[in-house]
C-alpha cells in the first residue's frame, strides 16, 4: 500500500451480465442525450446559474426531490428484480453474488440516497417558509450539503457498473465485509458514499437547527411553530448527535479496510461486535431521521383537510421530543440475538417498548383531529389517511419484535422484513409522497393531476399490502430474509408469488406518480395566488412560487399556531401592506460547493480503488475550495432593491388578473 | 450585545456586531457539539480495545512521560494565549492580536512536532497502526486530534492574513473568535486524551 500505488482491480469495468450491459448502454445514452439537447439549446449557463450554483433553499430542495425521486426509481427497481428472482421457487433470473448486491445497494440507496433527500429536499422547501425566513442560516452550507449527497450518490451507483457493487448488506456487518472475506471495491464503495453524504447531512442538521432556532419571524414564538418544523427542528438535534457516530465507525472500518487497522478484525484483538453497536448506535436514531419529518407532514396535512386546529399541539412537540431521546438508548435491539445477556436484552426491551407510548399518543392526536372535522381527500390527505392503519400494523409488529425472547423466532425472517418496510412505506415514503403532493402547488405554480394520482395512490397502496402482508406470513412460517431462492417443498410458493404480484403493482403505482407529474407539466391550470389547499400556516401566505426573497415584507401577524388560517378568518393578511418596502439582503450564487463536491468525487473515488494519490489530491482539493470561499467571502451577499420587489409584485398582480 | 457606537479602545465585542456573526458564532457552538460526539465515539472505542494488545507493546510501555506532560503544557499555554490574543481584538488592538496568535501557533506547531516525533518513535519500537487493537484505536484517536490541531494552525494562519490585508473589522473578528473557540475546544478534548489514554496507560 504506497502512495504510488495505481493497481487495477480484477473487474474495472463490469460487463459480466446482460443487466449490468444494459445499465451501461442506458447511463450512456442519457447521459450523451442530456449533453447533447442541453448544448443545443444552449442551457448550460442557465443550469449552472440557476442551479449548479445556487443557493436559494426552494431550488435546493427541488434538487434534493429530483434526485431522491431518481434514486427511488434504482432502489424499486433493485426490488422488482428481488421479487423476480422470488417470485417462483428454484429460479435463475439472478444468481447468488447478484441478488446479493442487489439487496445490498436497495437498502442502502433507499434509506441514504432515497429518503434522507426526499424528507430534506422537503425541509428546504418548506422550512424557511413556514417560519417566515428568507432563507437558511447558511445558504452556501446547504448548497455544499446537496452537493455532498449527491456526489455520496454517485460514487456509490457507479459501482454497479465500475469495480462492482457493495454485497454486505445495507448494515454492511463485519467480519463479512472486512478486507479478508470480502475484498475489492464494493464494501470502499458503500464506505466513501455514506461518508461524503453523511458529511452533508450533518451540515444540514446543524444548518436547521440554527435556522429554526435564530431566524423566525415576530411572534413565531417555539410553541407557535407548524409541526413539520417542530419535526424538522428534533430531527435537526438527532442527526447532530447521531450522524458523527456514523462518520467515526465509516472511518474506523476504512481504516481496517485500506491501512490493515484492528478496529473490527477477528485477529490482533479487534472486536467485529463493536461494528454492529456502532452502527446501530447511529442507525436507530437514524430511522427516526426519516420517520419524525413524516410525522410532521401528516399533522400538517392532516389539520388542513380536516379544517381544525391540530389536536393535542403541546402532547405532539413532548411526544416527538421522547421519541428522539428513546431513539438513542434501543439500539440493541437489533441484535438480541448476539449474546448479550438476559439483563442488557431486558433493558432494551423494554425501552424499545417504550416507543410505543408516544407514538401512540401521536396517532390518537391526528384521529382526534380529523374526529367533527369536515374531511376532504385530495392526494396529500389520502397518502395520510392511508399512512395511519399501515403504520400502526408497522408498529404493533415493532412491538412484538421488542420482546427479545420471542424476537428469536423472529430475528432475521421475512417477519422482520415486513415491519421495517410497513413503517418506512407506510410511514417514511407515504410522508414524503404527502408532503410532495401538498408542497407540490407551493414550489411550483400547479398541483399534480388529481385523477391520475388516486390511480396511483390506490395501486400502490393496494399492491403494498399484498406485498408485505404475505412477508409476515411467511416470516412465520421461518422464511430467512436474504436468501436467493427456496425450494418447492418449503412450501412458501404462493405466498411469494403473491408479494411479487404486489411488488410490480407498486411499480406500476409509481409510474403512475411520474405520469402524474409530467402530465402536470404540460397541463394542470396554473394558479399564482399561493393558497391552492386553503392552508393554515404561513407559507401559503406568499405567492406560487415564492420570490426568490420569499417574503417582500416580514408576515407581522403572528399569533397562534394558524396564523394565515385566523388572518383570514379574521379578513387580514400576515402582512402590515402599509410598511413600506425595504431593501433585501440575500445571499450570491457560490460556485464553491458543486467545485468542492467534484473534489470530493475525485477523492471518494480514488480512495474507493486505494488509488492514495488521487485521494489526496482530492482531499487537497477540497481544503483549497473552502481556502478560495474563505478568502472571498467578503463579497457574497447583494440587496434586492425596492424596485425589483416593485417589479414582481406588479407582475404577480397582473398574472392574477388575468387569470380572474 | 454591544453596538457599534461603542468607543474604540474599550472592550466589546465586534465579533458579535453583524446578524451574520451572531448566527456563524451560534453555529459554530452547534457544530462542536456534533465535534464532541465525534471525540466521544473515538473515546469509547478507544477504552474498548486499550487492554487489546494483542501481544505487541502496551501502553505502559510506549508512553513517556516528560513528553506528554510537554504537549500538554503547549496546548494548555497556547489554548492561554489564544484567549488573550481574542482579548486584544475586543480592544481593537491588532498588534496584539498578531503577538498572542503567533505565539499560540507557534506552541501549535511544537505540540505538533512533539506529536509526530512520538509517533515515529512508536513505529520504530514496532508499534504501528496494524499491531493491534489497542494501538489502531491509540493511532486513530490521537491522531484525529492531532489532525484537528493542524487544521487549526493552517485556518487560524489564513485568518490572520486576512486580518493583516483588511484589519479587525466585525467579519474577520469573527473569524478569528471561531477560531479562538476551536483552538480552545481542542485544548479540552486533549485534557481527555491526557488523562483516558495517557495516564490511564501508565497506570
Amino acid at each position: 500500500m504506497g502512495l504510488f500505488n495505481f493497481k487495477m482491480p480484477e473487474h474495472f469495468i463490469i460487463m459480466n451480465n446482460p443487466l449490468i450491459i444494459g445499465a451501461w448502454i442506458s447511463i450512456i445514452l442519457v447521459s450523451v442525450g442530456i449533453v447533447f439537447f442541453v448544448t443545443k439549446y444552449k442551457k448550460w449557463g442557465y443550469l449552472w446559474r440557476e442551479w449548479f450554483t445556487t443557493v436559494d433553499h426552494k431550488k435546493i430542495g427541488v434538487m434534493y426531490i429530483l434526485a431522491a425521486l431518481l434514486m427511488l426509481f434504482r432502489g424499486g427497481f433493485d426490488a422488482i428484480l428481488m421479487r423476480t428472482q422470488l417470485a417462483l421457487p428454484d429460479l435463475k433470473v439472478l444468481d447468488a453474488q447478484h441478488y446479493n448486491e442487489i439487496f445490498t445497494t436497495h437498502g442502502t440507496v433507499m434509506i441514504l440516497f432515497m429518503a434522507m433527500p426526499f424528507i430534506i429536499g422537503l425541509m428546504n422547501v418548506a422550512v424557511p417558509l413556514q417560519i417566515g425566513a428568507r432563507d437558511v442560516a447558511f445558504p452556501v452550507l446547504n448548497a455544499a450539503s446537496f452537493w455532498l449527497f449527491f456526489v455520496g450518490a454517485m460514487i456509490f451507483n457507479i459501482s454497479f457498473v465500475v469495480g462492482g457493487s457493495p454485497d454486505a448488506g445495507w448494515t454492511n456487518y463485519v467480519p463479512l465485509a472486512g478486507s479478508d472475506l470480502t475484498p475489492g471495491v464494493g464494501i470502499n464503495y458503500y464506505l466513501w458514499g455514506l461518508q461524503i453524504a453523511g458529511i452533508g447531512t450533518l451540515a444540514t442538521g446543524v444548518n436547521f437547527f440554527v435556522t429554526i432556532l435564530k431566524m423566525r419571524a415576530p411572534g413565531m414564538t417555539l410553541l407557535r411553530m407548524p409541526m413539520f418544523t417542530w419535526s424538522t427542528l428534533i430531527t435537526s438535534i438527532i442527526i447532530i448527535f447521531a450522524f458523527p457516530v456514523l462518520t467515526v465507525t465509516l472511518a474506523m472500518l476504512t481504516f481496517d479496510r485500506l491501512f490493515g487497522a484492528h478496529f473490527f478484525t477477528i485477529d490482533a484483538g479487534g472486536m467485529p461486535m463493536m461494528w454492529a453497536n456502532l452502527f446501530w448506535i447511529w442507525g436507530h436514531p437514524e430511522v427516526y431521521i426519516v420517520i419524525l419529518p413524516a410525522f410532521g407532514i401528516f399533522s400538517d396535512v392532516i389539520s388542513t383537510f380536516a379544517r381544525k386546529r391540530l389536536f393535542g399541539y403541546n402532547a405532539m412537540v413532548i411526544s416527538m421530543v421522547a421519541i428522539s431521546g428513546l431513539s438513542f438508548i434501543v439500539w440493541v435491539h437489533h441484535f438480541f440475538t448476539m449474546g448479550n445477556g438476559p439483563w442488557i436484552n431486558s433493558v432494551f426491551s423494554i425501552t424499545t417498548m417504550a416507543i410505543a407510548i408516544p407514538t401512540g399518543v401521536k396517532v390518537f392526536n391526528w384521529l382526534f383531529t380529523m374526529y367533527k372535522g369536515r374531511i376532504e381527500t385530495p392526494a396529500p390527505m389520502l397518502w395520510s389517511l392511508a399512512f395511519i392503519p399501515n403504520f400502526l400494523i408497522g408498529g404493533v409488529t415493532g412491538v412484538m419484535l421488542a420482546s427479545a425472547p420471542a424476537d428469536y423466532q423472529y430475528h432475521n425472517s421475512y417477519f422482520l422484513v415486513s415491519h421495517f418496510h410497513y413503517v418506512l412505506i407506510g410511514g417514511t415514503v407515504f410522508g414524503c409522497l404527502a408532503g410532495m403532493y401538498y408542497w407540490w402547488p407551493k414550489i411550483f405554480d400547479f398541483k399534480i393531476n388529481e385523477r391520475i394520482s388516486k390511480w396511483a395512490f390506490w395501486l400502490f397502496v393496494v399492491g403494498f399490502n399484498l406485498c408485505f402482508v404475505p412477508m409476515y406470513l411467511v416470516g412465520l412460517q421461518g422464511m430467512p430474509r436474504r436468501v436467493y431462492t427456496y425450494g418447492e417443498h418449503m412450501g412458501w410458493t404462493t405466498w411469494n408469488f403473491v408479494e411479487t404480484i404486489g411488488a410490480y403493482l407498486m411499480g406500476v403505482g409509481f409510474m403512475l406518480i411520474v405520469w402524474a407529474i409530467i402530465y402536470s407539466i404540460l397541463h394542470e391550470k396554473r394558479d399564482r395566488s399561493g393558497d391552492p389547499w386553503n392552508g393554515r400556516t404561513l407559507e401559503w401566505a406568499i405567492s406560487s412560487p415564492p420570490p426568490h426573497y420569499n417574503f417582500s415584507r416580514m408576515p407581522s401577524r403572528v399569533t397562534s399556531a394558524d396564523p394565515f388560517w385566523d388572518a383570514k378568518k379574521r379578513g387580514e393578511t400576515m402582512f402590515d401592506e402599509n410598511e413600506p418596502l425595504k431593501p433585501i439582503h440575500m445571499p450570491n450564487n457560490d460556485g464553491m460547493p458543486i467545485v468542492l463536491s467534484g473534489f470530493m468525487f475525485i477523492a471518494g473515488f480514488g480512495f474507493v480503488f486505494e488509488w492514495l494519490l488521487i485521494g489526496f489530491i482530492g482531499l487537497l482539493g477540497v481544503i483549497g475550495s473552502m481556502i478560495w470561499r474563505s478568502f472571498k467571502d467578503y463579497d457574497a451577499d447583494h440587496y434586492v432593491q425596492v424596485d425589483e420587489i416593485e417589479r414582481d409584485q406588479a407582475e404577480l398582480k397582473a398574472a392574477l388578473e388575468g387569470r380572474s | 450585545m454591544a453596538s457599534s457606537s461603542v468607543p474604540k479602545g474599550t472592550p466589546n465585542f465586534p465579533e458579535y456586531q453583524t446578524e451574520e456573526g451572531r448566527l456563524k458564532i451560534f453555529g459554530f457552538w452547534v457544530f462542536l457539539a456534533a465535534e464532541v460526539v465525534l471525540f466521544s465515539t473515538l473515546f469509547a472505542t478507544y477504552l474498548v480495545l486499550a487492554d487489546r494488545t494483542a501481544g505487541g507493546p502496551t501502553g505502559k510501555e510506549l508512553f513517556e512521560v516528560k513528553d506528554f506532560m510537554i504537549e500538554t503544557m503547549l496546548l494548555l499555554t497556547s489554548s492561554f494565549t489564544c484567549g488573550l490574543a481574542v482579548l486584544e481584538m475586543r480592544k481593537g488592538n491588532k498588534k496584539g492580536v498578531f503577538i498572542w496568535m503567533i505565539a499560540t501557533l507557534a506552541m501549535g506547531l511544537g505540540f505538533l512536532g512533539m506529536e509526530i516525533s512520538e509517533f515515529v518513535a512508536y513505529v520504530h519500537e514496532g508499534a504501528t497502526l496494524q499491531t493491534s487493537a489497542f494501538l489502531s484505536g491509540f493511532f486513530v484517536l490521537v491522531g484525529t486530534h492531532g489532525a484537528h490541531v493542524t487544521l487549526g494552525v493552517v485556518w487560524i494562519s489564513l485568518v490572520l492574513t486576512q486580518v493583516a490585508k483588511r484589519g479587525l473589522t466585525p467579519m474577520t473578528c469573527r473569524k478569528l473568535f471561531i477560531g479562538g473557540l476551536y483552538w480552545h475546544f481542542l485544548d479540552v478534548v486533549w485534557i481527555f486524551i491526557f488523562t483516558a489514554v495517557y495516564l490511564t496507560g501508565l497506570i
